[in-house]
């Protein structure tokens, strides 16, 4: 169904677009109708530089477990980095 | 059958507040008059799956116009507009009736127009073809296509930009309305179908709803698992049965 919800979240980093690398600002997260993937749902995440302007994102548009997967990945790489650098550190 | 011969490309026309709204347009070459159908996009937007389908109106004999209802979000790529327009929430309904009056106008001004203009949408698409209809007297036939929201409700609240439920604008309904839905949908679920089709009852409204077995929301996707293809076939045919009735010259 298309319900028109978006979680935005602020963002610090950067992305690479077909136009070379740029500024991430912010992330659009919806739980809809993909454009592209074979699915009737899907995560899509748009990395944006500048909210509202058409064209500059980095775009992925997920199935649900993928999207799950991705989410213990994140997790589990930031717990395992933070660690392995404050080993270092220490 | 025969295969028609037909013209395609992209048009522009005036839409509402007489902004300038570009389109695909599907034309038979045919000069006898014939009606006309404009095409509501769902959320992803003025996509393929879209134009497809404006391809096939017109091959099954009308003039098909689909207008990009997200061009104000500025311009681009269509899978890029339509990513500014979800993070904005999607279009605002007055422009959604502003720009289908004007889909209208453009569609009886074709040399080979009878007159006669019917509108189908597809998901939020659905929602404005209810809607729609239920502002402008010039629409013929309407088809609304799996609408979610046509009641408020859940996750679908009245907002700035969509102000009003468009089942509460029942009494103001003036066009004949197919109904097409997945007795699987989550949205609208077979109850909001009931609820919204006994407002038509109860206001004596000119209607016809098919509901589906077996289909959910989407079913005419041939792209996504969604597709249900006996279902597909019958419910066009239902679509194609409703246009003969009201736009025949």
């Amino acid at each position: 169904m298309c319900n028109w919800i978006v979680e935005k979240a602020e963002m610090k980093g950067s992305g690479k677009g077909p136009e070379g690398w740029f500024d991430v600002n912010q992330a659009n997260v919806y739980f809809d109708h993909p454009y592209h993937a074979p699915m009737d749902h899907s995560l899509i995440i748009d990395f944006v530089e500048t909210p509202n302007q058409v064209g500059n994102r980095v775009a992925v548009e997920l199935s649900e477990e993928s999207a799950r997967r991705l989410v213990t990945s994140i997790l589990a790489a930031l717990e395992s980095g933070t660690n392995s650098h404050m080993a270092v550190v220490t | 059958m025969t295969y028609r011969s037909m013209k395609a490309g992209v048009v522009t026309f005036q839409g509402h507040n007489n902004d300038e709204v570009q389109a695909y347009l599907a034309q038979p070459e045919e000069s006898a008059p014939i009606g006309g159908v404009i095409l509501l996009h769902h959320m992803p937007g003025w996509d393929e799956s879209s134009i497809e389908m404006t391809r096939k109106l017109a091959h099954y004999g009308y003039n098909a116009i689909c207008p990009d209802l997200f061009h104000r979000f500025g311009e681009g790529e269509p899978d890029e507009v339509a990513a500014v327009a979800r993070s904005q929430g999607g279009k605002a309904d007055d422009e959604a009736v502003g720009d289908t009056d004007g889909a209208a106008t453009y569609l009886r001004e074709l040399a080979n127009s009878n007159g006669k203009v019917g509108i189908i949408g597809f998901c939020s698409g659905g929602r404005q073809v209810v809607l729609v209809a239920s502002h402008l007297d010039t629409i013929d036939a309407a088809v609304d296509c799996w609408g979610g929201g046509v009641i408020a409700g859940g996750k679908w609240t009245i907002s700035e930009s969509r102000p009003v439920a468009p089942i509460d604008l029942t009494d103001n309904l003036n066009t004949p309305l197919l109904g097409i839905f997945g007795n699987d949908d989550p949205s609208p679920t077979p109850e909001e179908v009931n609820q919204h089709e006994q407002a038509l009852k109860d206001a004596g409204k000119t209607y016809e709803f098919h509901r589906y077995d077996g289909a959910g929301h989407g079913f005419f996707d041939f792209d996504k698992p969604a597709y249900r293809p006996e279902q597909a076939q019958a419910a066009w045919g239902e679509i194609f049965k409703w246009y003969g009735t009201y736009l025949s010259s």
